[in-house]
Parts: C-alpha cells; sequence; structure tokens
C-alpha cells in the first residue's frame, strides 16, 4: 500500500506522520509537496498537523488554494480514505471536505499535553480496527481546536454517527473536565457523510509507539492497512 | 481607492478573546464597557483608475470567499475614495 503525507510550507508533523504510515505500518509512504496537483497514485492521504503558511488569515484558510487541494477533493470524492491530523483537519474544514469549524480553544492557550478520545464511531477506514467505546491516550497540541458547527450540522453528525472521537476522562465518560478547549459535545474528530474523510484534532502519530509513551494511536494506521486491503483499488 | 474589510466572530459564536478585553477594561474601571469583540481589518488598496463597480463587486467577493469563514464569521467593508 501507497500513503501520501501532504507537505505544506509550515507543516511539521509530516515526518511523524511518513514513520507512522511507513516504518511502523509498513507500508509505502511518500511526501506529497502542495504545489503539484499529483498525488503519485496513493491509495490513502494524510495530511498532517503544523502551521500551513503561518497560520495566516485563519488556520488552514491559504492552504485550501494549494494545487493538491483541489487533487485530494476528487480522490475523496472517489471514496478514497484521506486522514487530516490536527492542522490536517483545520484544512479539510476549510476546503469544505468537513462541516464546521476550529475556533481559537475557550481557554485562549495553546495547549499541549496527552488527553484521553474515545472512540465514537468504527465505522471508517480509519477506526475499523478499534473497538467500539475504546479509549485512547493521545497528545494534542493546538491553540485552535474548539470545534463548532451549527444546530443543524450538530444534529446530522450525531444522527448519522460521524462523531468519531470525543474527548473524555481516562474511564471514558465525556464531561466538560476532559474537555480540553471547549469543542462543542466534546468533538476531538469527525468523518464526512462518505465516512471516508476522518478529520481530528489529536495526534495519533505521535502515540504510535510504546517508545513515545503510548501507541494507542497507531490504532489509526492499522485500521488504514486493513480498510485498504479489504478493498484494493 | 481602498476598501477596508472587518471581519469578526458571529453574534452567535463566543468571542473569548473579546471577553477577556472586557474583563480587563472592568478592572481598570471602564465599568460602562459591557461587551467587546474582537476582529480583525483588511486594507486593500486598489489600482488607481479600477471601475469602482467592479471593485465592489470584487471586494465582495473577496470578503466572502476569502477572509471569511462563514460558518463562524461576518464581515463588514467600508470605502475611502
Amino acid at each position: 500500500m501507497k500513503i501520501g503525507v501532504v507537505v505544506f510550507p509550515g507543516s511539521n508533523c509530516d515526518h511523524d506522520a511518513l514513520h507512522a504510515a511507513g516504518a511502523l505500518a509498513g507500508q509505502e509512504a511518500v511526501a506529497l509537496w502542495h504545489d503539484s496537483s499529483d498525488l503519485q497514485g496513493v491509495d490513502a492521504v494524510v495530511i498532517p498537523g503544523g502551521f500551513s503558511f503561518g497560520d495566516y488569515l485563519r488556520t488552514g484558510a491559504i492552504a485550501r488554494f494549494s494545487p493538491v487541494v483541489d487533487s485530494l477533493k476528487r480522490f475523496a470524492a472517489q471514496g478514497n480514505p484521506v486522514l487530516g491530523i490536527c492542522n490536517g483537519f483545520q484544512i479539510l474544514c476549510e476546503c469544505g471536505l468537513l462541516p464546521g469549524a476550529l475556533m481559537r480553544n475557550a481557554g485562549l492557550r495553546y495547549i499541549c499535553k496527552p488527553v484521553h478520545i474515545r472512540v465514537d464511531s468504527t465505522d471508517t477506514p480509519f477506526t475499523q480496527a478499534a473497538v467500539p467505546g475504546q479509549i485512547l491516550r493521545v497528545p494534542i497540541a493546538h491553540g485552535e481546536g474548539n470545534y463548532t458547527a451549527d444546530a443543524a450540522t450538530l444534529a446530522e453528525l450525531e444522527r448519522d454517527h460521524r462523531i468519531v472521537f470525543r474527548y473524555c476522562t481516562p474511564t471514558g465518560a465525556i464531561t466538560a473536565e476532559a474537555n480540553p478547549n471547549g469543542s462543542v459535545a466534546n468533538i476531538a474528530g469527525i468523518c464526512n457523510a462518505g465516512r471516508n474523510v476522518v478529520g481530528l484534532m489529536p495526534h495519533p502519530e505521535r502515540a504510535s509507539e510504546a517508545m513515545l509513551g503510548s501507541a494507542d494511536g497507531f490504532v489509526v494506521f492499522r485500521s488504514l492497512i486493513e480498510a485498504l486491503a479489504a478493498s484494493p483499488r | 481607492m481602498k476598501a477596508f474589510v472587518t471581519v469578526a466572530l458571529k453574534k452567535t459564536v463566543l468571542d473569548p478573546q473579546g471577553k477577556a478585553v472586557q474583563a480587563a477594561l472592568a478592572k481598570l474601571g471602564h465599568a460602562a464597557i459591557r461587551d467587546v469583540r474582537q476582529g480583525k481589518c483588511f486594507e486593500l488598496d486598489l489600482a488607481a483608475g479600477t471601475n469602482p463597480a467592479a471593485a465592489r463587486t470584487e471586494v465582495e467577493r473577496v470578503a466572502r470567499e476569502v477572509l471569511t469563514n462563514p460558518v463562524i464569521e461576518e464581515f463588514s467593508i467600508r470605502w475611502d475614495d
């Protein structure tokens, strides 16, 4: 399997994602420069974390005009797996592949710490290997992770079980205390209607091997490999 | 000709930055200031001789499609001829 990791000026988790998809997951992992619309025949795409274009204007707002994003939209429309992590999630919201927006954290501070998230949908290519309700300990590192959407969108996300990850306590309870950034309904990650595009603020790639303190996040990459093996292009 | 585009969070969206500024002002004794909304302003300088009607259309489009995220923000435009 070939997994592409998009690189924008200002991406800084691209090598973490390449390492997780390549060395750890044992797949061919290639970097995709934002200025090219050539996806190099990859089977899945990861948009990594960082500060694309310095996060100027709004997080992800300038990245969405890069040539690679038009290719990504076609790639996603064909049902192929696309994962946005942190700034990648913000870019997916800005370019319209995912609904809603990510605002400044309610506490106004940049937060970098491990949190717990609960897998609330295993019906995506990035969570299918997880157990429903599985609790993952993964880090967050963001200043703008406060997810919001209008009431109709939220109702649709809930109804269709498109809230994939929620911030929770270590035992899986969804509480205000477990919510680090003020996200509505403790939302840490969602998917599109086709379920092949997933975005989340926490960093599974930074918690994909025991040496890093937690390997909980690797289930995201293990899920992807299983999903691709089950339905080759 | 210049256009000043002001972008701010919608009234229905909580603005924690504005709240923090308002709280600081209250501490300084400015009790009359009950609410603060914080946004950003873009100063767009248009080439001399640009058709005013075309400029208005173009700036409005840029404000709507690029400078603002319609999920959470709204904008207003002020012209300086």
